[in-house]
């Protein structure tokens, strides 16, 4: 392997990113201390775990998995959205904005009412179950969108395709919950988007979907290098781009069916975390994809312990607190645009 | 159909311009010749260096032909480095890092485009002529034998459209291959070689110098351009009739 001269933009961005990585995983176990402290009975479990069993199950069973779970939520979506951002070109593309978890969720709603299985299933077949058919929901989905829009080269047809799918696709959802009313409280939760029902179990899946998308995403990274000088120039360089897009179109549907299965519908992480990344630091896509997985990881879990320490010993919806916190970052970030222009 | 009845012959070793008024064809021309368009859209078959194109590999074909495009996307988190550094991606392995020689064909590029003082900074913060000059850098970080451009001047300022020509000058002289799409009739006529385009036909093709490409020139602009020898270079001037009646805009005589 050959080293880089540290005097090389290469080299200064490559330890940026280390730098970068090393906070965001800092950040990852300071907050994983406060997601195991954060509940009714306080720091105390935590202090009393290794004698008290009851201490230990709260802390074991219950804080850690949620928040270990809502950090591998937020890691997933941060990497879907780099993805998706880079695939398409466009800084407003989400997974959301292109009907994937839409998808993810009708097939996820298919799945509880087909099997009569429940996010709160303990079974590893329920749970493998509802990652499958929200996978599949994602990438058809994903698929269909794409169809609609007769590929990627126009963003405006592409973003209505991706509304008009998340739509269609909304209404078959509430379409199967009327069919079966006794997977309604089920889909309330999952809808709001939740960590509560994430136990070791869901940790497990998105674990094994985070590291299989990250390592595609990553070995795939140089086409969205490529695709950024569009898409004459980066065919000219020799890159095959259609497996590598459709290589990287499965890792987005497969980390976004993964993390909605899971938890539910968590909006703006995947859309803010790569812009968060951007605005710190800027590198080619291999460590961009990266960043933005850790950045949506801390996001996610950082909310997750705020929806559970707001209204103690209540809790928010965390998909509800990051709808609000997103909606206001993404204003925040067009007044910020709008006031720049303006000053050009 | 776009093209029609095209039977060219690039000489290698030389620099070509393809000029013609808008919608002639040019652009399209350009990307048949880098086999940028879908098979099904080309009937015929393109030649490089003797070999069909269609049949070279995709990463060996982009090492012999680079290519660069007009409005190429908006690479604007990357740092002019790291869009340099994407020329050289058809010679490196996949998932290895650049070598030793992918640093030096970068920095070289950089410093021949007079773009390495900023290498640091993202595209965003460039104005559209220094955009244009780390773009090029792109394309001769390739190292191709063959260098296809659409519109390679676009934003940049007389001087460093000087600087093109050179760069291009200097490029044909150590044997490589330049094919450029102009507007700017004047510079396209500096080139070895000239191919003159209307309705996606090739309506001429011949030397810079000859009389018979001036007078296609002419021809094809409706003689609204005029070829001319000037200081020892061809130049197209603008074929102005001058209004010396009541008809213009009356001045101020002091």
């Amino acid at each position: 392997m050959t080293s880089v001269p540290m005097d090389l933009p290469t080299g200064s961005a490559t330890r940026r990113a280390a730098w970068r990585a090393a906070w965001l995983l800092l950040a990852s176990a300071v907050l994983t201390v406060c997601g195991a402290s954060v509940g009714s009975t306080g720091f105390d479990s935590v202090l009393r775990m290794h004698g008290d069993p009851v201490a230990w199950q709260i802390v074991w069973d219950i804080r850690l998995p949620r928040t270990l779970g809502a950090w591998l939520a937020g890691a997933l979506l941060g990497l879907s959205g780099a993805v998706a951002q880079g695939l398409f070109r466009n800084p407003l593309a989400d997974p959301y904005l292109l009907g994937s978890a839409s998808g993810a969720a009708l097939g996820g709603a298919v799945a509880m009412a087909m099997f009569g299985v429940s996010p709160v299933a303990a079974q590893w077949m329920a749970r493998i179950g509802i990652t499958g058919m929200a996978f599949l929901g994602a990438a058809g989905a994903v698929v269909l969108t794409l169809i609609l829009a007769r590929g990627v080269q126009h963003t405006l047809r592409l973003l209505l395709a991706g509304v008009i799918v998340g739509v269609v696709l909304g209404a078959l959802r509430d379409l199967v919950e009327l069919a079966s009313p006794d997977i309604l409280q089920a889909m309330q939760a999952f809808v709001l988007g939740s960590t509560a029902f994430v136990g070791w179990m869901a940790c497990g899946l998105m674990a094994v979907a985070w590291g299989l998308c990250s390592v595609v995403a990553w070995m795939l990274a140089r086409a969205l290098d490529g695709l950024t000088l569009g898409e004459a120039t980066a065919a000219s360089l020799g890159l095959p781009l259609l497996p590598m897009r459709a290589g990287l179109v499965a890792a987005m549907a497969l980390a976004t069916g993964a993390a909605v299965a899971q938890t539910g519908l968590i909006a703006f992480v995947g859309l803010a975390a790569p812009h968060l990344v951007r605005s710190i630091v800027r590198v080619t896509h291999e460590r961009h994809i990266v960043l933005s997985s850790l950045m949506g990881a801390v996001l996610l879990m950082a909310a997750d312990i705020l929806a559970r320490w707001l209204l103690a010993p209540q809790e928010l919806p965390v998909g509800v607190l990051t709808a609000a916190l997103g909606g206001t970052y993404l204003l925040w970030l067009m007044h910020r645009r709008t006031a720049q222009c303006g000053a050009l | 159909m776009i093209l029609q009845g095209i039977d060219l012959q690039l000489p290698a070793g030389r620099w070509t311009s393809i000029v013609g008024p808008n919608g002639a064809g040019k652009c399209t021309l350009l990307k048949v010749l880098a086999g940028l368009l879908p098979r099904a859209a080309v009937q015929g078959e393109v030649q490089l260096l003797g070999r069909p194109l269609a049949q070279i590999p995709a990463r060996e074909r982009a090492r012999q032909l680079a290519w660069l495009g007009q409005n190429e996307g908006s690479a604007d988190d990357l740092t002019s480095y790291d869009v340099a550094m994407l020329g050289r991606l058809p010679h490196q392995p996949w998932l290895a890092p650049p070598s030793a020689a992918d640093h030096a064909a970068v920095e070289q590029a950089l410093r021949t485009t007079q773009a390495w003082d900023w290498r640091h900074r993202p595209l965003s913060q460039l104005s559209g002529g220094e955009r244009q000059r780390v773009l090029l850098a792109r394309a001769l970080a390739v190292q191709a034998q063959v260098l296809l451009m659409d519109e390679p001047l676009a934003n940049l300022d007389p001087p460093h459209q000087t600087d093109w020509l050179h760069t291009m000058r200097a490029l044909v002289d150590a044997g490589g291959t330049v094919v450029s799409v102009l507007h700017e009739v004047s510079l396209a006529l500096q080139a070895d070689d000239m191919v003159v385009m209307a309705q996606g036909r090739v309506l001429h093709q011949g030397a810079c110098d000859a009389p018979a490409t001036h007078a296609a020139l002419e021809s094809v602009f409706d003689h609204r351009i005029h070829v001319r020898h000037l200081d020892g270079m061809w130049m197209a001037l603008p074929s102005l009739q001058r209004k010396n009646n009541n008809q213009g805009i009356k001045g101020v005589e002091s």
